[in-house]
């Protein structure tokens, strides 16, 4: 199951994530996650989204650069040690991570991460196998 | 020291007949050996027989930078190949580079022209020279070389770069003549500290700089840093290259050697000349170039003149430095860069928007910067860093082989960089010149 992220193009300026903040929050979109990958001079904000497909139209009603991309969503122990071990299993199977990070709220006693593999469809069936649990869209919707 | 006093410091009625003697001879020589030049004067209905004084030069039809371009390679040569000596090529803008030639003729007048140039900026014979402008291509290193072999000073020809043995070449040859760009003059500062040198200790008393615009306040800058005295050369490739005009001591003006080089300043919007003092647009005519003579070349330089004797005893006309171009072009630690090069690798790379600003700074004791800020391609907008910085890299690898000047590629969003109706601004330049 994966779910959705949207990413935003944000050229280094002043207000410039106020502005996709203040959007998204006119119409009623909750951020669940978000990081912020920088560079010298843009970076690119990513946020999960309780309604993406609204929040990318008015996004780019608003003038940004935006896309979306599949991603997955992991429940994760919540101990010292628990990132590692998912990792752990990932790297010996060859399960590449682009990008990672959590969510702000929690299912269950789990952190809920978020994941951007290469290959998402490797990753989901590797995941499934394994009986990992997937956190899907209707998850998060019943949130 | 004043290299070629007969000319330099000639009678002004005696120039001008001088002047018109020569002009008489080389459109003489042109309607013999240009086929260029034989098809313009035959559609302005003129021939050599037309020329009886300098005045007449007006009845000539102008030449521009088009021309050389449309004509590549050698299409304005008035000499066979087998007789051309050298070549110098600058890049093109979209497509052909500007190529120029000289017969041996040409580098002796070159060679003269340079030689009454370094004696206008105080050089003697016997001074040793660090020439740090680029040998090759570019006319800067070799010009500088041919004037200073033919002054007899001692030649160091170190070409661009290498700072760190430049100085010390400095601190133990004892050069006291240097020529390099104004901006690498300051660039060397921040070295010569590191390397635990004081700048006002520096062997160099007199500096040659040029090709790229530079302010009297950049040259008090240098001045005072180094301890020596800064002068203006002026130059373009089309003309000889350096030694076209040159600052003497009381850096009141730059002189030109009217008796090969005739300048005329045209109003911008008239195409009739400016009365001294007046801002146009600076021609050349090349009195007695053979391999590429030029008649009424415009150099989109925008200056003003001065036809008063100055205090040094030359009677030679002056130009102000230049107080900005006529088209969009921008020099770039001497490398002339046109908006429309950029845009044309622009628009092959897909990943971006033809949609561009240049913005050019330079900060105290460093070297000229051009920055590009391009918009990223909505489809190529990607949530991964690596793809778009990959996306910079390929822009910026494309425009610094094309061009041949490091740059700096900022990716911005769509729509930010401002639509005009009429001609977009293209170009945001931050130097203080």
């Amino acid at each position: 199951m994966k779910i959705t992220q949207i990413s935003v193009f944000l050229e280094n300026k002043k207000g410039r994530l106020y502005e996709v903040s203040e959007l998204l929050g006119v119409n009623k979109i909750n951020i669940m996650a978000l990081t912020i990958a920088e560079e010298r001079n843009f970076g690119v904000l990513r946020v999960i989204v309780d309604k993406p497909g609204k929040a990318l139209e008015v996004l780019k009603q608003g003038g940004f650069i935006a896309t979306l991309t599949d991603i997955v969503a992991v429940e994760v122990g919540d101990y010292p040690g628990g990132l590692a071990t998912i990792l752990k299993v990932f790297s010996e199977h060859d399960i590449n991570v682009e990008y990672m990070y959590g969510f702000v709220e929690k299912f269950s006693e789990k952190a809920l991460l978020v994941f951007r593999f290469d290959d998402t469809d490797k990753a989901l069936d590797f995941l499934k196998n394994n009986s990992i649990k997937v956190v899907g869209t209707q998850d998060l919707e019943n949130l | 020291m004043i290299w070629n006093e007969k000319f330099e410091c000639m009678d002004r009625e005696d120039l001008k007949n001088i002047q018109a003697e020569r002009l008489q001879e080389i459109v003489a020589y042109m309607e013999k050996n240009s086929s260029f030049y034989r098809k313009k004067f035959s559609q302005a209905g003129i021939t050599s027989k037309d020329i009886k004084s300098i005045e007449d030069i007006s009845k000539l039809p102008l030449t521009v930078k088009e021309d050389l371009r449309d004509n590549y390679p050698f299409g304005l040569f008035c000499l066979p190949l087998k007789d051309v000596a050298e070549i110098h090529v600058s890049s093109g803008t979209t497509g052909n580079p500007t190529v120029v030639g000289y017969a041996k003729e040409d580098i002796e007048l070159w060679s003269e022209v340079m030689a009454r140039t370094l004696c206008c900026a105080g050089a003697m014979p016997g001074d040793m020279l660090q020439n740090a402008y680029g040998y090759g291509l570019f006319t800067g290193g070799l010009g500088l070389h041919y004037g200073a072999l033919k002054m007899g000073m001692t030649i160091l020809p170190c070409s661009s770069g290498q700072t760190k043995r430049q100085l010390k070449l400095m601190q133990d040859f004892k050069p006291r003549v240097l020529s390099c760009t104004p901006s690498y003059s300051l660039y060397m500062v921040d070295e010569a500290r590191e390397m635990g040198i004081d700048p006002r200790q520096s062997s160099w008393q007199i500096g040659v700089f040029g090709a790229e615009p530079w302010s009297d306040s950049m040259r008090s800058e240098i001045e005072g840093i180094w301890n020596m005295l800064a002068t203006d050369i002026y130059g373009l490739s089309e003309i000889i290259g350096p030694g076209v005009a040159q600052e003497c001591q009381y850096k009141c003006g730059l002189h030109i050697y009217s008796d090969v080089f005739y300048p005329e300043v045209l109003d911008r919007q008239t195409g009739e000349p400016v009365v001294d003092g007046q801002e146009g647009e600076l021609v050349f005519t090349t009195l007695t170039k053979k391999a590429i003579p030029l008649l009424r070349y415009k150099t989109r330089d925008i200056v003003s003149i001065d036809h008063s004797p100055c205090k040094c005893g030359r009677t030679s006309p002056r130009i102000s430095k230049v107080r900005g171009r006529t088209d969009d072009m921008i020099i770039i630690r001497g490398i002339n860069v046109f908006p429309s090069q950029i845009e044309h690798i622009l628009l092959k790379i897909e990943e971006t928007e033809p949609h561009y600003q240049l913005v050019v700074d330079r900060k105290s004791g460093k070297l000229d910067d051009l920055e590009i800020r391009v918009e990223v391609a909505e489809k190529f907008f990607s949530d991964e860093i690596k793809k778009l910085r990959y996306i910079e890299e390929k822009i910026k690898k494309e425009i610094e082989s094309i061009l041949g000047v490091f740059v700096k590629v900022t990716l911005v969003e769509p729509r930010s960089i401002a639509r005009s109706e009429g001609k977009a601004k293209r170009v945001i330049d931050k130097r203080q010149v």
